[in-house]
């Protein structure tokens, strides 16, 4: 019953014997499912490629193709590497099951496949490929296709990795008041605008959006790949942040709206980087003590009065740069043993009067 | 080999599981299959042809599970784990191939049946 409500899907049985074929896909079909099949490996790949399965049973013993090849073939195939496989073999010994089921086989169900088996094996695999497809989809979401990419590739790897990158940190001046002073349908709007502003400036420089929490959020400019020149990029990104905010409040003082005002601190360095969390629920992240300066520089905008401030790393980055930074002197930071100096980046004039 | 060629119960379990007309299509696929897999088997024991040998026995052994012809699925596993050598002089292969006779007779007055 809970197949039918959630729709049949659509299964693929690579077997070469034709006995074996016909009745997995009868028992298959009597679960409601829509079935196609290939006479070997060879031809199952191919017909996966084209995409649209749900769910493959395997055999192992094939020629041309067999099932161990197919197994290792779609490890190394990013688009098919999540396909649920469930192997149906009679192959003898515990070696060979254990040999599929480390190759990424679900299950491993001995012929002849018992019906009732078959059901709960199909309908459990289902479901979390269901949940594994949710999942990808929040990524895609709240990352750019590099995180997903790289947590397809590490396969939820939840082990850390030291990283050269900067991180930066952004949030609204003032956010509270101006929550206070209007409708929560305008503050999530007015949210929804500034986070596609602020992800297409940080996403267009290379940067990665990792955290979100109320108007602050994080992110990574060389992880989880790596990025070269990270740092120009990330005070790059900044400076378009900064201008499209100048941009949005323009539009609201037309619409008779207070402007908003953004400040960004950014630092780099050393970061230890990775996914945290289970593997049912895993965001990427980063630790160390660049992550906890940029945050720092980001809160002294309010006091320095500037709306883009950097570490003395990503200023040495800049050294090439027409970008103009001045020097703010050692500030001493909560939690830092000695004063680290601190530079304002020049966000340029409104951009009405650099036109022309 | 000794025993009924066809486990009645186990037959009738498919027979429920997957329809009784499928399964008389599947029985006919079966026997037309079969002969070439008896075929396979013989050509790879005189080519000695290992590989060919047990993967056509490991076949032959996985439909005959699904049948319940159980003697015919002990004698071909036989074969598949014991390989050529276990084909010996032939007389296993012979004796193999009276165990297909008396299921394929069987099966046959089942099907329908």
């Amino acid at each position: 019953m809970a197949d039918a409500l959630r729709g049949p899907a659509r299964l693929l049985v690579a077997d070469d014997n034709k006995v074996n074929r016909l009745l997995l896909a009868r028992s298959l079909e009597l679960q409601g499912h829509s079935v196609a099949c290939a006479p070997n490996g060879r031809v199952a790949l191919e017909m996966l490629r084209d995409g649209g399965f749900d769910l493959m049973l395997l055999d192992m013993e094939m020629p041309e193709m067999d099932g161990f090849q197919v197994l290792e073939q779609l490890n190394a195939e990013l688009a098919l590497r999540d396909l649920p496989v469930i192997v149906t073999s009679s192959l003898e010994g515990i070696g060979h099951i254990v040999r599929c089921i480390e190759l990424g086989a679900e299950d491993y169900l001995t012929k002849p496949v018992n019906a009732v088996l078959l059901k709960a094996r199909i309908g459990a695999s289902l479901e979390k490929k269901r949940l594994r497809d949710q999942q990808k989809e929040l990524v895609r979401r709240f990352a750019t296709p590099e995180v997903a990419e790289d947590l397809q590739q590490s396969g939820f790897d939840l082990d850390g990795r030291r990283v050269d990158a900067s991180v930066l940190f952004c949030d609204i001046r003032d956010f509270t008041a101006l929550v206070e002073s209007q409708q929560p349908e305008e503050t999530i709007e007015l949210l929804n605008t500034y986070y596609t502003l602020m992800f297409d400036a940080i996403n267009g420089h290379g940067g990665v959006v990792n955290q979100m929490i109320g108007d602050g959020l994080m992110a990574i400019f060389g992880a989880p790949l790596p990025l070269p020149g990270h740092a120009a990029s990330a005070v790059h990104a900044a400076l378009d942040m900064v201008e499209l905010i100048e941009l949005l409040g323009v539009e609201r003082r037309d619409a008779g709206r207070a402007p908003l005002r953004i400040g960004v601190g950014i630092a780099s360095g050393e970061l230890i980087a990775g996914y945290t969390g289970t593997r049912r629920r895993a965001t990427y992240t980063c630790i160390g003590d660049t992550v906890n300066l940029a945050a720092r520089l980001e809160q002294h905008t309010k006091t320095a009065q500037r709306a883009i401030l950097v570490d003395r790393a990503t200023r040495a980055a800049l050294a090439a740069s027409p970008v103009a930074v001045e020097p703010l002197g050692p500030v001493a930071f909560r939690g830092k043993a000695a004063p680290v100096e601190v530079f304002a980046v020049a966000s340029g004039p409104p951009p009405l009067a650099r036109d022309g | 080999m000794s025993g009924p060629a066809i486990d009645d119960v186990a037959f009738a379990e498919l027979q429920a599981s997957a329809g009784a007309e499928f399964v008389d299509e599947l029985v006919d696929t079966f026997l037309a299959e079969a002969p070439r897999m008896l075929a396979e088997l013989r050509a790879a024991a005189e080519g000695a042809n290992a590989e060919a040998f047990r993967r056509a026995a490991h076949s032959l052994k996985s439909n005959a599970s699904t049948f319940g012809a159980a003697p015919l699925a002990a004698m071909a596993r036989e074969l598949e784990l014991g390989g050529l050598a276990a084909a010996g002089q032939g007389s296993p292969l012979a004796a193999l191939a009276a165990e297909y006779a008396r299921a394929a007779a069987r099966l046959a007055e089942l099907r329908g049946g």
